[in-house]
């Protein structure tokens, strides 16, 4: 047993225990910081396999970015009054049947996929080619360009970078659009109508003083 | 022996001021002929003999006499509400109404007799500016206004039982506040606001009464939706004292520190606008010396009154350095009141009939080492901020008023001058010489916080051009106190050596001040507006009724019209620049 | 040399040496800032604890141990006990990933994505404010917890991508390699001028710092998140946030400043130089570090003596229209710069310092102060 399998065991079954308490906590503040504790640990199992950039980023958009709009939300809602009765959702049979799914489909794919750590030529993962037009003198004397291909192993978001936006560029781009689509899609939803707070405004006012006038005309006359 | 020289060496042998013949104004005959001419205008019986113009009105007459003033007449300012109780009679309240018309720059006091438990019908829909002030006189006085959509108690509490300026309450009675009373002062917010489940997105706040912004004790309660503020309401009260009560129960002289703590931030001006009232009332005026003196310091308040204002506004947008700029030279201005008197903040230098004491020597040679150096302060702050783009951006189009609103509303002073409206007392009813100084009234476009702003400043550079010429003028010589022993004290040396003077000192200290019977009214150019008094006497050593007009009382009545539909930062930077002193506004 | 001393021991104590010195310096900063202040705005700060107050150092933590401290009712106890404490430990990390002067001696942690895992660390900083806020059941507190998370992840956005134009040119993202990158062309401040200044307002910004101090706006939200805090958990708020500043600093100084180096082309003292020198050297390089480090440090508390406060909208506008488009443009043009001359052989770097000067000087230019000072109209007939 090495230190990193030693790392993983305890930071693996903390994340396991956190994302269930995700679902399982009745305050979504509470929920949240769980999701944020899952996160991090995810974070520390990609270091542990030499995946830094990842990790970085796991930490930069997931827990600095996205968990803090979820808080956010949460806050703005402002939930305090809980009911007092655990309940289960109604969909919870449903619940559980997708997360069985989900993770028989990732057992599968992982014990079948290929493992970048087993294969004999650690360096493919970590090496990129570049091109280079050098000007090269012929035996006969006559200079001519010439693409020159090179290979060097590079760093990990170097080969991050080469997979992104060499590799599989395509899906990348259209992953971006289909982002794009659904952030306006949101903005359109979300929009509320300018006009009508405004209208809302001075309804609650006179009401609330017409209140209070036909308080002070009970008093008066009692 | 130089305290004597404030006096002449010849005995007093005037008339002796008396209280058996009444107070006779002394343009009552013009007034009469023009409250004749407005009477017979919109059909009102007329009262002769006053200071104002000044009509007789039934109570069920007088919404439609309000409009026919307001439409015909041109008097389209509310300026001020009051009451007076006279218990004996049937009709035991007398309540008066003061309207200015900005075109004719004329005043009309209106008075509307009525008996105990008789509604008067209300005249917020003719002046949305009476709507604090009826309240007023509701919670004070108990007379009732029918159809104000929201008459509730304003400067006491809601605990509170009885009404404090009728006669026939005791001044020195305590309540005992139960907890029932208590928990009747929490205050009641609509239900439906704090319903979190269904209405998620609006919040009630509480700004103040305690809190770093409101700079005394403001209350506004907020609805908010996200950081946008959809309804505000103000409460004030938390530091009434109860300022006319206390007149009345103390002497005319006695009155004085207490006017002190009007706006505290110009206290000189107090002063100067109630003895001036009393000088009034008496029929006196204060030595040309003493009325130098007044308008310097008056000047130099204003001033102070600016410089805190402006300082203060600009710390809540977080502009921190600008306070110390401008709090500098107002303790240079309090030391120079310190000389005077021993007294910064609070000076109480005033009496009626002139000063307490007389000037330094040096005096004018401090004042010019001011004014020379004020400027300076005023220029870095102007360089710190005025073309600062955070404070453009956060002042332009904020919690505007417009004109027709701020006349509406009883706007006066900077405030009103932010709207473009060139109204000043100092020009309008010229007093202490002010006509006789080369200065132009600042007025702005817009009514928005940064106008507010610009008026402000600009008003302290023409202050410090009027106090340039004063100091250029001289202080004339002479005494700084009336020689009149039925008004002010004797000096000392004569009470100790002359027999007459010391029964003076006797009389005066005793038996106080007693102006003749009657009634007037009398205003300066506080630093926030038009500072008012008026002062019913009955011929004895106590006024019988002192009804201050606080600018201030006024202008936050349309605080919360102002910030609607704007953010809390808005909101904050508009009250700042509203310069609201709970002291003046809660009496 | 034995593993475990390689990897654990020497960082341990090359963290610990740092995490003292630099709480050192918070301290002191804090004493700087009051003088400062009181330079500025014409009185004198602490002056009576000690020589020229000096003591106020030791005063100020002694004062907040001692006070009492309470918790408001209702509060979320948990969530309330972790808010000042979350965001010390993201800042103190960071403290790691940091190189003080030439490496291998002052670095404690030398990662290859160093400058990512900082802005990841930095990123999480924001929970405590956000948690403080709210279990402080205080509608202040919460509306400050709220503010803060909203401009913190709005200006992490042009945070992030104002260093993307560095990362291009010196090709990594290795704090090292980017110090050293600068001293043998030149500091990365010249060619991406633009990115340097939506970096230097983006960090002040994050900080929660004058004119973006709208989470703890005392004049309007009383204190905002640490409202309901006092004692101890109040000093843990400030000290996380000048420890942020602090690490802020660090950061402009390594990516636009030149980090430990002072050299141009290569010329003058470089790593290489400093390392030749041995110990003197590596001071003499930290010495570099904390002068450059302490004149944005100062900066801020320029920034706080002279600007008003931003409105909230308007944060948001500079943040969103301003801030980003402008960053992803420098993205742009630095890109194309860099290919064009990698491809056509001229140095990249002297094109954009030639364009960023010229743009910052036609911007002053069009800037400077021309409108005279408004001043209300006046009238003398009335």
């Amino acid at each position: 047993m090495n230190a990193a399998f030693l790392v993983f065991f305890v930071v693996g079954t903390i994340a396991v225990a956190s994302s269930i308490l995700v679902v399982a906590m009745r305050n979504p503040v509470h929920s949240a910081l769980f999701l944020l504790l899952t996160f991090l640990c995810v974070a520390i199992l990609f270091v542990v396999k030499d995946a830094e950039f990842v990790a970085a980023v796991q930490v930069l958009v997931y827990a600095g970015g996205i968990m803090v709009l979820f808080l956010f939300v949460v806050m703005l809602i402002n939930v305090r009054h809980l009911p007092d009765d655990r309940t289960l959702s109604r969909f919870w049979k449903g619940g559980v049947g997708v997360g069985l799914a989900i993770f028989l489909l990732l057992a599968t794919v992982v014990r079948t996929g290929t493992y970048h750590d087993q294969n004999p030529n650690k360096k493919l993962l970590r090496s990129t080619a570049s091109h280079r037009v050098r000007k090269v003198t012929n035996p006969d004397g006559s200079v001519t360009r010439k693409r020159v291909v090179r290979h060097r192993t590079v760093g990990n978001s170097e080969a991050v970078g080469m997979a992104l936006y060499q590799d599989y560029l395509v899906p990348f781009e259209v992953a971006s659009l289909f982002l794009l689509v659904a952030m306006i899609g949101a903005i359109v939803i979300g929009k509320r109508e300018l006009s009508a707070p405004e209208e809302e405004t001075s309804p609650d006012f006179i009401l609330k003083r017409m209140e209070t006038e036909k308080d002070v005309k009970e008093a008066m006359s009692a | 022996m130089s305290t004597l020289t404030r006096y002449s060496a010849i005995p007093y042998t005037g008339p002796a001021p008396t209280n058996r013949e009444p107070y006779v104004p002394t343009d009552t005959q013009k007034m009469d002929a023009r409250g004749a001419e407005i009477a017979s205008r919109i059909g009102a019986e007329q009262e002769t003999g006053q200071d104002l113009p000044t009509l007789v009105v039934r109570r069920e007459r007088i919404v439609e006499t309000l409009r026919a003033l307001k439409n015909d007449l041109t008097f389209t300012m509310p300026l001020d509400l009051w009451a007076v109780d006279y218990p004996r009679r049937r009709q035991r309240f007398d309540v008066m109404y003061q309207l200015y018309s900005l075109q004719n720059n004329e005043r009309v006091r209106l008075k509307v007799p009525v008996a105990d438990g008789e509604p008067i019908p209300s005249s917020l829909p003719v002046y949305k500016g009476f709507d604090w002030f009826e309240r007023e006189v509701w919670d004070l006085y108990g007379v009732r206004f029918d159809g104000h959509p929201n008459l509730r108690r304003i400067l006491t509490h809601e605990a509170f039982q009885g009404h404090a300026l009728r006669k026939d309450y005791d001044p020195a009675q305590r309540w005992l506040c139960t907890e029932k009373d208590v928990a009747a002062l929490v205050p009641k917010v609509d239900p439906r606001f704090e319903r979190v489940d269904t209405d998620f997105e609006r919040v009630t706040l509480n700004l103040g009464p305690s809190h770093p912004a409101t700079h005394g004790t403001l209350r506004i309660v907020v609805i908010l939706d996200g950081e946008k503020i959809i309804g505000a309401e103000q409460e004030i009260g938390y530091l009434h004292r109860c300022f006319e009560k206390s007149c009345e129960t103390h002497t005319y002289q006695q009155a004085i520190p207490f006017t002190d703590r009007l706006n505290y931030m110009s206290a000189i001006i107090n002063n100067v606008g109630y003895c001036m009232t009393v000088e009034k009332l008496l029929g006196v005026e204060a030595p040309e010396r003493a009325q130098h003196v007044r308008l310097i310091l008056s000047e130099f308040m204003r001033i102070a009154d600016h410089l805190v204002c402006i300082g203060t506004n600009l710390v809540d947008m977080g502009a921190l350095t600008n306070f110390w700029y401008l709090f500098q030279p107002r303790e240079e201005i309090y030391g120079l009141i310190e000389a005077c008197c021993g007294a910064r903040l609070l000076p109480s230098y005033l009496r009626i009939g002139g000063l307490a004491v007389d000037v330094p020597p040096n005096f004018l040679e401090n004042a010019q080492r001011l004014v020379n150096m004020l400027p300076k302060y005023i220029d870095d702050v102007e360089k710190l901020v005025s073309r600062n783009k955070i404070f453009h951006d956060r002042v332009v189009g904020v919690a505007p008023i417009s004109a027709e609103d701020a006349i509406d509303f009883g706007f006066t002073g900077p405030c009103l001058r932010a709207c473009g409206i060139p109204f000043d007392v100092r020009k309008s009813n010229p007093y202490l010489g002010y006509e006789t100084y080369d200065w132009d009234v600042p007025i702005a476009e817009g009514g928005d916080t940064y106008a507010r702003y610009l008026v402000r400043m600009e008003e302290m550079r023409q202050s410090l051009r009027i106090l340039q010429q004063a100091i250029d003028r001289g202080l004339p010589s002479g005494p700084v106190i009336i020689d009149n022993p039925y008004v002010a004290l004797p000096p000392k040396e004569k009470v100790y050596n002359e027999m007459e003077s010391l029964i003076y000192h006797f009389k005066l200290i005793m038996h106080g001040i007693q102006p003749p019977v009657g009634e007037t009214y009398f205003q300066v150019e506080g630093g926030n507006g038009e500072l008012g008094f008026y002062i019913v006497s009955d011929g004895t050593k106590n006024p019988y009724k002192v009804r201050c007009r606080p600018p201030c009382f006024a202008i936050y009545q349309a605080f919360g019209q102002m910030i609607t539909g704007q953010t809390i930062p808005d909101a904050i930077a508009a009250l700042g620049s509203l310069n609201i002193i709970a002291g003046e506004l809660d009496r | 040399m034995n593993p475990w001393m390689h990897y654990l021991v020497w960082p341990l104590v090359k963290f610990l040496v740092a995490f003292i010195i630099v709480q050192g310096i918070v301290a002191a900063m804090n004493w700087v800032e009051r003088r400062l202040l009181g330079f500025v705005q014409a009185r004198l700060g602490p002056n009576r604890v000690g020589p020229k107050g000096l003591l106020q150092i030791i005063a100020d933590p002694v004062k907040f141990l001692l006070k009492e401290d309470i918790v408001p009712a209702n509060a979320e106890t948990i969530a309330y006990f972790l808010g000042p404490i979350l965001p010390l430990i993201p800042t103190f990390l960071v403290y790691c990933l940091i190189p003080f002067g030439p490496p291998p001696t002052f670095v404690a942690a030398r990662v290859n994505v160093a400058v990512l895992l900082v802005l990841a660390l930095t990123s999480t900083g924001v929970y405590g404010i956000i948690l403080g806020g709210w279990a402080s059941n205080n509608k202040y507190s919460l509306m400050g917890g709220l503010r803060s998370a909203a401009q913190m992840v709005s200006y992490e956005v042009p945070f992030g991508l104002s260093i993307v134009g560095v990362l291009m040119l010196s090709g990594s993202l290795d704090l090292v390699k980017i110090v050293n990158y600068q001293a043998d062309h030149i500091w990365n401040l010249f060619p991406q001028l633009i990115a340097a200044f939506i970096f230097f307002v983006a960090m002040t910004a994050e900080t929660n710092r004058t004119p973006f101090d709208l989470p703890e706006a005392d004049s309007e939200l009383v204190g905002g998140y640490h409202t309901e805090y006092s004692a101890m958990k109040f000093a843990f708020f400030m000290l996380a946030e000048y420890s942020a500043m602090l690490v802020n600093c660090c950061l402009m100084t390594l990516l636009f400043l030149g980090g430990w180096t002072l050299a141009i082309g290569g010329y003058g003292l470089t790593t290489q130089t400093l390392q030749h020198m041995g110990i003197p050297g590596g001071m003499l390089g930290v010495l570099i570090f904390i002068v450059k480090v302490m004149t944005f440090m100062l900066v801020y508390i320029w920034f706080r003596a002279t600007f008003p406060r931003f409105r909230f909208d308007q944060l948001m506008d500079l943040g969103w229209k301003w801030m980003i488009p402008l960053a992803l443009a420098n993205i742009v043009v630095t890109g194309v710069v860099v290919l064009l001359g990698q491809s056509l052989n001229f140095q990249g770097e002297v094109v954009l310092s030639i364009a960023g000067a010229a743009i910052v000087g036609y911007t002053l230019y069009n800037l400077r102060p021309r409108a005279k000072v408004v001043h209300a109209s006046r009238v003398s007939e009335v």
